[in-house]
């Protein structure tokens, strides 16, 4: 059989067509079929944070400790190069706008535990030009320090602090590595990120478990009857600067 | 034609200019001991990876990029190898839990000329990290 160029042209042209009609439908109903079983109940992981047992065990830290052995946070003695992911500020500093005359100095004075807020619509993640922060659906505002390429847009974008950028190497800062997770490398940005890594196997976040005082409560805000939730029902609660819109998912207790 | 010898010349140069780093290795007697295949440690407590040899040799790298968007981006952290075992996707927990970096991932690495792949910037080697404490997790 002889195949003139016009039937040759004709043939590979369909073929082409057939192809690419072949990928649109595949790319259409593959999202369909990938789509991960959706969990019947939403899930908003936050935490509350009782000042008043808080303020019981001045100086402690524990929380603190804790975090920074689990993720390996460096601890950098030049103060412009820190690293933190949970740390304190004196409540005047954290609720300037909560600040009331005659208040007594035990309340004024309380070191507040700070850390990321993991807002409802976080600004960190509408900068970020990679998709290296995201939020999940389970309210959880990742990182992925493989995708950061450094360009701290995030870190201006959040108005708590809750961002440090890696300055320097931080291995050579970290006193003991736990070789479970991972540590980061100069150049990225990084924050609190709710113990994914502990959720995932079942347990609470690190700061939660090791507060003698039992200050943390961590649970999901979208299920009414969980822990967070009733105690937020039951006492009054503030957040850091709602105004700004960010709806915040650690609330505390003063 | 009377150029003949200059254009001898100079192709004879270009030959041996183009070749001299083979001369070199064969000089130095490396050419010989490079392209032994380095002596690999394999695990002694396992007999089975997550996928047959041949497949974690020819393609870890797309494995363990796709463990890491798997992990990172999705959270789903269950991998069921090729004979139905589960697997956590883990470079430290579950590739590290038998593997030994240096006498396994380097020295292949080191032959086959992709020396430090920049995953060990943060992930640890459990065996040689400094001080490792108990692990954080069971
Ligand atoms: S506290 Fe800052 S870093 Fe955390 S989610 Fe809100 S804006 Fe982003
Ligand atoms: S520093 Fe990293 S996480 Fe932050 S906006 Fe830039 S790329 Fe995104």
């Amino acid at each position: 059989m002889k195949i003139t160029r016009k039937d040759f042209l004709r043939i590979s042209g369909l073929s082409l067509l057939a192809a690419g009609c072949k990928r649109a439908a595949e790319s259409v109903s593959q999202p369909a079929s990938s789509v991960r079983a959706a969990s019947t109940q939403p899930v908003r992981w936050g935490m509350v944070i009782d000042l008043s047992k808080c303020r019981e065990k001045d100086g402690c830290n524990a929380c603190i400790h804790a975090c920074n052995a689990a993720h390996n946070i460096p601890q950098i003695a030049n103060h412009a190069h820190e690293v933190k992911w949970i740390w304190t500020e004196p409540d005047a500093t954290v609720f300037p706008s909560a600040q009331t005359d005659f208040a007594p100095q035990t309340v004024t004075e309380t070191k507040v535990p700070l850390l990321c807020n993991h807002c409802a619509n976080p600004p960190c993640t509408r900068v970020c030009p990679t998709q290296a922060t995201w939020k999940r659906d389970d309210g959880i505002v990742m990182m992925d320090w493989h995708r950061c390429i450094g360009c701290r847009y995030c870190v201006a974008a959040c108005p708590y602090g809750s961002r440090s950028f890696n300055f320097e190497d931080p291995r050579p800062s970290i006193e003991s590595i736990n070789p479970d997770f991972p540590t980061r490398t100069k150049g990225v940005v990084e924050k609190c990120n709710f113990c994914e890594e502990r959720l995932a196997r079942g347990l609470k976040p690190a700061c939660v478990d090791a507060c003698p005082q039992r200050v943390f409560t961590f649970g999901n805000l979208a299920d009414p009857e969980s822990e967070p939730r009733q105690l937020l029902r039951e006492r009054f609660a503030v957040q850091r600067e709602p105004e700004l819109g960010t709806g915040p998912s650690v609330f505390y207790l003063v | 034609m009377r150029d003949r010898v200059w254009i001898f010349a100079g192709l004879a140069f270009f030959v041996a200019a183009l070749t001299c780093p083979a001369w070199y290795a064969v000089a130095n007697g490396k050419a010989s001991n490079k392209s032994k295949p380095p002596n690999l440690e394999l695990p002694a407590n396992q007999k089975e990876c997550v996928a047959p040899a041949g497949t974690m040799r020819a393609a870890h790298m797309q494995m363990l990029i796709q463990w890491r968007e798997d992990v990172v981006r999705h959270g789903d952290r269950r991998f069921v190898a090729f004979n139905g075992k589960v697997y956590e996707k883990s470079l430290t927990r579950t590739c590290l839990g038998c593997h030994n970096k240096e006498q396994f991932c380097d020295r292949c690495h080191a032959y086959s000329g992709v020396s430090d792949p920049y995953c060990w910037n943060c992930h640890n080697d459990p065996q040689t990290v400094a001080g490792s404490r108990t692990r954080s997790t069971p």
